[in-house]
């Protein structure tokens, strides 16, 4: 069923898109700010993320304990995401309470305080927040896999940051952080849900619009070179199970090469989901669970690509099986990819994909939460277009498409290769 | 949107069809068309309460082999059915009961059910299949052994339950999965599964009558005799003083805390105003109470909350969080200070208010997708609570009262008798 789609861009360059649908009584609006990880320098990394968190911390309007109760009264639902990309903020409310969360938005694009005291609460819970990561052996590797793959972009360090940025950075770091990319301009508002299009224009227009543009955010643009030979890096630490990581890098969400890649994801390692409110579905059938749990190198396989403004990476992570190796479980999986380069798929392989790919769209937009998410979601790395298109184009992809990409993009000299090497308790 | 179009929009018994098959099966629908998709959500009685001493974990390597071979499949053609539809069907285990959740495209309904019935009725075991198994729960036991959070909560149930089944792990441990054969899993299988007992829900876009005629022909037929009657359930001994235990994970730069003591069950009438309760202690707005000492006025820590588990049998009522090494005492004196004030004070009309609102407000996102409304047919049949629950359900939460939820709190709550268990370093 076809739901009327509204885009509009206010006279403050703030981009709208509206999406009427009447299943149930609710409306989710979200507000997507173009900053993330890659708007980072070293010194202030981690500081959009921090940005977020104060984003709760309240406004003169709003003061902190206040919003997230009015929002709890009225039976909402707010959270709050950064990611390399970009930061988003949403309220999924009761239709007839929505006006709240418009409200919150509107104001807290502008008035955020950044109090002192605020700030130093939120600096010792963001660094128990890593805490918590750094207990998890995955996180290690994961991060020490990206900062080994992204010396000059970006992209190098994780959206939580370094601990000695949480350490240091100040509360004026980030109020300017925050000046500097929460402007109209920057931003894209999507609400989906149980409202009529016109009024709910009118009133967006009531309270975005007093809102000034400002400049436009320059990002850092320092693209990352070639790489010139694979990266092997291991991460110690407590434990019994040894993991291993393999990245390739993988082109722009935007790129046409990203849909050939798609459909090579979902046969090598099951469909990757893209969906913020709906999981996917299992992988069991996939060639690398074939080749490597059923054949037990591993325990587990999971592989997943990301939608990027710029080329990030493809990751596949193992668990290694307790009786193999992490070179054993290697070998296996250079065989598989070995097998994608020489052997062309078949037709019936990627018209399996595309029935993956329906499938899991079709649970995503059970959820109108998630169906506002996409609106302004795919605005943030490609276009609204890119999510309506995206099951033609993988429909489109042609065995001699994944055969080429295949080649091109699973090159042992461009990736990194990290093990997460266990160490017996008390030496770690 | 009133109030009354938001009522008539939640499950009642207009639009959710109930029947009981022959076999004892109850077949529970509700279609939603707005989506090409179909839930199928269920539980059956072969609980991990069925589970030897010496053989913890049987229940759960059973569910875990169910999809690893069939008379007519192998695990490989299995999946291959289901991925290739880009379906998916899993099963999992509980104390008292055993579940299952697959979801499909409407059109593939048949075909979901076709497997549920044959992985439930038909399951194979094969040999090979149940070694790599094996090795597979081994090393997520071995996982789970280093996750701070997991070997709190463990640490807590043993400290709570004592000598109660519920002291111990559903997935077993390491010594008891190793001890478990091929002939365990067949004769586990053989005795504890049946129609008896079983429950099954169908949401999404399919007709009520077509839906149950679907689960009919798939599942109708399944006879069993003499399937095993549920263990009884004794009761919980309460703490006589609060009982600290320290885990020890060397290495960790978090250690995860879970304090707590026993709660209601869901069918006892303090439940709604533990429930409110436990929404002012700990969950409302950025974590209720616990939240605000713990993580925004402390900052001690990223999470900090509290969680009622109310079922079948006696539920507990714990606080959890994560902190920083150090500052596990704390931590642990802030947590234990609030819970001293919610049974000595107990909580304001605003705070009620505000949490009654949530409750009610709430229900309509919780009821939004597919699965969300299959989760809610199967509480009510689950409890019993009657086809009009959701109906009836803010008329339930309006009536809890302030000396409800502090008679609730000091029934259930005493400060000085709690299980402390800390995982960590």
């Amino acid at each position: 069923m076809k739901n009327p789609l509204t885009v509009t861009t206010l006279s403050n360059g703030l981009k709208v898109f509206l999406k009427e649908i009447h299943t149930a009584p609710i409306i989710s609006s979200w507000m997507w700010y173009r900053v993330g990880s890659r708007d980072e320098m070293q010194g202030r990394t981690g500081i959009s993320h921090w940005v977020e968190h104060m984003q709760f911390k309240g406004t003169p309007q709003f003061p902190a304990n206040l919003l997230d109760k009015a929002i709890s009264r009225e039976g909402g639902t707010w959270n709050a995401m950064t990611y390399l990309d970009w930061t988003a903020y949403y309220e999924t409310m009761p239709a007839d309470k929505i006006d709240l969360a418009l409200r919150l938005e509107a104001d807290r694009m502008v008035n955020s305080q950044f109090d002192d005291k605020e700030v130093a609460a939120e600096r010792t819970v963001i660094i128990s927040e890593r805490e918590g990561n750094e207990n998890e052996p995955l996180f290690q590797l994961g991060e020490a896999v990206q900062q080994a793959a992204f010396r000059i972009h970006p992209y190098h360090h994780e959206v939580i940051g370094d601990m000695a940025d949480l350490h240091t950075m100040t509360r004026d770091d980030l109020y300017n952080h925050y000046r500097a990319f929460y402007i109209p301009n920057n931003a894209v508002m999507a609400v989906a849900g149980d409202f009529n299009t016109s009024s709910m224009l009118a009133r967006i227009r009531e309270l975005f619009e007093p809102i000034p543009a400002g400049a436009e955010p320059v990002r850092i643009a320092r693209p990352e070179g070639e790489q010139r030979g694979e990266i092997r890096l291991t991460v110690e630490g407590p434990g019994s199970t040894t993991y291993l990581q393999v990245c390739y890098r993988f082109p722009a969400a935007s790129h046409p090469d990203f849909f050939p890649l798609i459909v090579l994801d979902s046969l090598l390692a099951g469909p990757s989901n893209f969906n913020m409110f709906s999981g996917g579905i299992s992988n069991k059938t996939s060639r690398l669970y074939r080749a490597l749990v059923d054949k037990e190198y591993a325990v587990s396989v999971y592989g997943g690509a990301q939608a990027t403004v710029d080329p990030f990476l493809y990751s596949i992570i193992l668990t290694v099986h307790p009786k193999r190796t992490a070179e054993e479980a290697l070998a296996a999986l250079d065989r598989e990819i070995e097998r994608l380069k020489q052997e062309k798929v078949t037709k019936s392989e990627i018209a399996r994909a595309v029935k993956q790919a329906k499938a899991i769209f079709a649970y995503g937009s059970e959820s109108i939460t998630n169906q506002a998410c996409w609106m302004g979601y795919s605005e943030m790395f490609a276009d609204y277009g890119w999510f309506e298109n995206y099951l033609n184009r993988l429909a489109a992809v042609t065995a001699k498409d994944v055969w080429r990409v295949a080649n091109e993009y699973f090159r042992p000299q461009s990736r990194v290769v990290g093990t997460y090497v266990p160490v017996e308790r008390g030496k770690a | 949107m009133t109030r009354k179009k938001i009522t008539s929009a939640l499950p009642g018994p207009k639009d959710i069809y109930r029947e009981v098959l022959p076999n004892g099966i109850t077949v529970l629908t509700r279609s939603n068309f707005n989506s090409p998709s179909v839930v199928i959500s269920g539980y059956f009685d072969a609980g991990a309460l069925f589970d030897p001493d010496e053989k913890l974990g049987l229940a759960d390597f059973v569910t875990s082999a169910l999809m690893r071979g069939t008379k007519k499949h192998s695990f490989d053609e299995i999946y291959n059915i289901l991925e290739s539809s880009g379906a998916s069907l899993g099963f999992s285990t509980g104390a008292h009961r055993s579940g299952f959740h697959g979801r499909s495209l409407a059109e593939d309904l048949p075909l979901l059910l076709s497997l549920l019935t044959e992985t439930l009725t038909q399951p194979s075991f094969p040999k090979a299949e149940m070694e790599k198994l094996r090795a597979q729960l081994l090393t997520g036991l071995a996982i789970s052994a280093e996750d701070t959070s997991d070997m709190a909560s463990e640490t807590f149930d043993k400290i709570l339950y004592r000598d109660h089944p519920y002291s111990r792990p559903e997935e077993g441990t390491p010594e008891t999965v190793k001890r478990i054969t091929r002939d365990d899993l067949m004769k586990f299988h053989r005795e504890c599964y049946g129609p008896r007992g079983m429950v099954i829900a169908v949401v999404g876009a399919v007709g009520a009558e077509e839906a149950v005629r679907q689960v009919k022909r798939a599942l109708g037929g399944w006879q069993v005799r003499g399937q095993k009657e549920p263990p009884a359930l004794p009761p919980v001994k309460p703490l006589r003083k609060t009982v600290t235990k320290h885990h020890r994970i060397p290495g960790k730069s978090q250690s995860d805390l879970v304090i707590g003591t026993n709660g209601p069950r869901r069918k006892d009438a303090e439940y709604m105003a533990a429930s409110l309760g436990n929404n002012i202690l700990g969950q409302f707005g950025m974590m209720g109470r616990i939240g605000d000492a713990v993580r925004e006025k402390a900052g001690l820590a990223y999470y900090a909350y509290s969680s009622l588990h109310a079922g079948i049998g006696p539920g507990s009522w714990e606080v959890s969080a994560g902190v920083n090494p150090t500052n596990v005492t704390k931590a642990t004196r802030l947590i234990v200070d609030e819970l001293r004030r919610f049974v000595q004070e107990g909580v304001t009309e605003g705070e009620l208010a505000d949490s009654k609102a949530n409750f009610i407000g709430r229900l309509p996102l919780s009821l939004e997708s597919n699965g969300g409304v299959a989760g809610a047919l199967l509480n009510i049949e689950r409890h019993d609570l009657g086809l009009d629950y959701y109906q009836r359900y803010a008329d339930l939460v309006n009536a809890v009262s302030c000396e409800d939820v502090l008679s609730a709190a000091r029934k259930f709550i005493d400060p000085d008798k709690l299980a402390i268990a800390v995982a960590g370093p």
